[in-house]
């Protein structure tokens, strides 16, 4: 399958296979009208599989978000048709309006305008919970 | 601005700091009469209280301040729909510190965020009550002499009981403890509290959800109640409600040292026939809670430079 390489704009790759999709949805990219590719299940000689998005336009992607779904992956930015740089992902230590809190007793179901704030409470398990009552990131 | 909206707020300097004011407070009450003329403190009640909203007010009258008092949300802007951002920024106007009790869980970090004073968290639904472990370490020291070698049974709804949060994630912080938790196996205590507080200490515990089997352990048993507000199903609470019920009978195995403690209120899980135990130490909590509170309030005015 052959998808053009980009000019100028932001490869993420080594994306978890089936992690891709989440990402697209997270970093709110279904609702921009930015040319996307969505490449998923490619081979890869070192994950065996592997998810990644082509975004052709020269945007800030929120980092956070990529280091919360999948701390694995790569970020490139793409300049002139050429590798300009590649962004370190880290889990970040806190993850602002990214996520919501599911637990129905939260102040952050019925506060107004109140941003839902998730912390990294355990970096091995991935674990996020939420800054006001603390419920786990499902 | 400095508030506390866990127990974890505050360092163990801290906490053996406000143990040894609330001991000076106790044997020299009239050196703080007037500690906090002038000042005044909120009391922001938006879901029923009376030892919590009471011990407040007497603390901070006891201290020579005065009291601005809400109590209920029905009775203020709350019940129009105004935020708690929006409540607290008001009331930051009028009020020198704030102590408020709300229904939702993380409502008292949204108003220490938002407030231009200080905020003590009076219980956030289910998630945290810190005054309320403030007044059970005390009862504690002063019964048992410290925070180390115990064995403490924690009974009753451990999945909602927000004070046994609190005591469990305060507790860990000293060595030698071990906790036994004596709840249904609907009632369990949340697995964040287990492994942020418990396992990250290496504190050892059991679950269990037979109290009599394990009251020759205990050095501490902190009843609580089954709380009828957490719960969305009242079937589930009538199933749950008579779980553990504390008689004589029960005790009849325990030490002769044992505390019995209690957050209060009480509906029935321990049996009145046991309030003149003198192991019964539920309403020394509640004098206790005030003194803490007191300590509280001069510490957290003394360090934003109101007094």
């Amino acid at each position: 399958m052959n998808i053009d390489s980009i000019h100028n704009g932001v490869v993420i790759d080594h994306i978890t296979a089936g992690s891709g999709m989440r990402l697209y949805d997270l970093l709110g990219l279904d609702r921009t009208d930015l040319s996307v590719a969505i490449i998923r299940n490619v081979n890869s000689h070192k994950m065996g599989k592997k998810d990644i998005i082509k975004i052709d336009a020269d945007i800030d992607v929120n980092l956070d978000v990529i280091g919360y779904v999948d701390p694995g992956a790569t970020v490139n930015i793409i300049k002139d048709g050429v590798l300009a740089e590649k962004k370190a992902i880290d889990m970040p230590e806190l993850l602002h309006g990214v996520i919501k809190c599911k637990n129905p007793r939260c102040i952050t179901g019925v506060e107004q305008e109140l941003q839902h704030v998730f912390r990294l409470t355990d970096r091995q398990k991935k674990e996020y919970r939420c800054v006001y009552c603390e419920t786990k990131a499902q | 601005m400095r508030s506390v909206i866990d127990i974890l707020d505050l360092s163990l300097p801290e906490l053996d700091a406000l143990i040894a004011a609330a001991e000076d407070i106790i044997a020299h009450p009239d050196d703080y009469a007037d500690a906090c003329r002038r000042k005044k403190l909120a009391t922001l009640f938006f879901e029923p209280s009376t030892r919590t909203r009471l011990s407040f007010e007497a603390a901070m009258y006891e201290l020579g301040g005065n009291v601005l008092s809400v109590a209920g949300g029905n009775t203020s802007s709350a019940a129009k729909g105004e935020s708690v951002a929006d409540t607290v920024k008001t009331v930051s106007c009028y009020a020198d510190i704030i102590a408020m009790r709300h229904p939702k869980e993380g409502a008292a970090l949204v108003a220490a965020n938002n407030a231009k004073v200080p905020v003590i968290n009076a219980g956030d639904g289910g998630h945290c009550h810190p005054t309320q472990t403030l007044a059970d370490l005390l009862t504690i020291y002063r019964e048992k002499g410290g925070f180390t070698g115990l064995t403490v049974g924690l009974c009753g709804d451990l999945k909602f009981g927000r004070t046994v949060h609190s005591l469990i994630n305060a507790l860990s912080r000293w060595s030698g403890n071990r906790f036994v938790l004596i709840s249904p196996e609907e009632l369990k205590a949340p697995s964040y509290v287990k492994t942020e507080a418990l396992k990250k200490h290496g504190v050892p515990y059991t679950q269990t959800t037979d109290l009599e089997s394990v009251m020759p352990e205990l050095d501490i048993l902190y009843m609580t109640r089954v709380q009828r507000e957490r719960f969305f199903n009242e079937e589930d609470y009538l199933r749950l409600k008579d779980s553990y019920i504390l008689t004589p009978e029960k005790l009849k195995n325990a030490k002769k040292d044992l505390a019995i403690m209690h957050p209060l209120p009480r509906v029935n899980e321990i049996s009145v026939a046991i309030d003149d135990d003198p192991r019964a130490c539920y309403f020394k909590q509640v004098l206790n809670g005030k003194y803490m509170r007191m300590a509280l309030i001069l510490m957290l005015l003394k360090e934003a430079g109101t007094i």
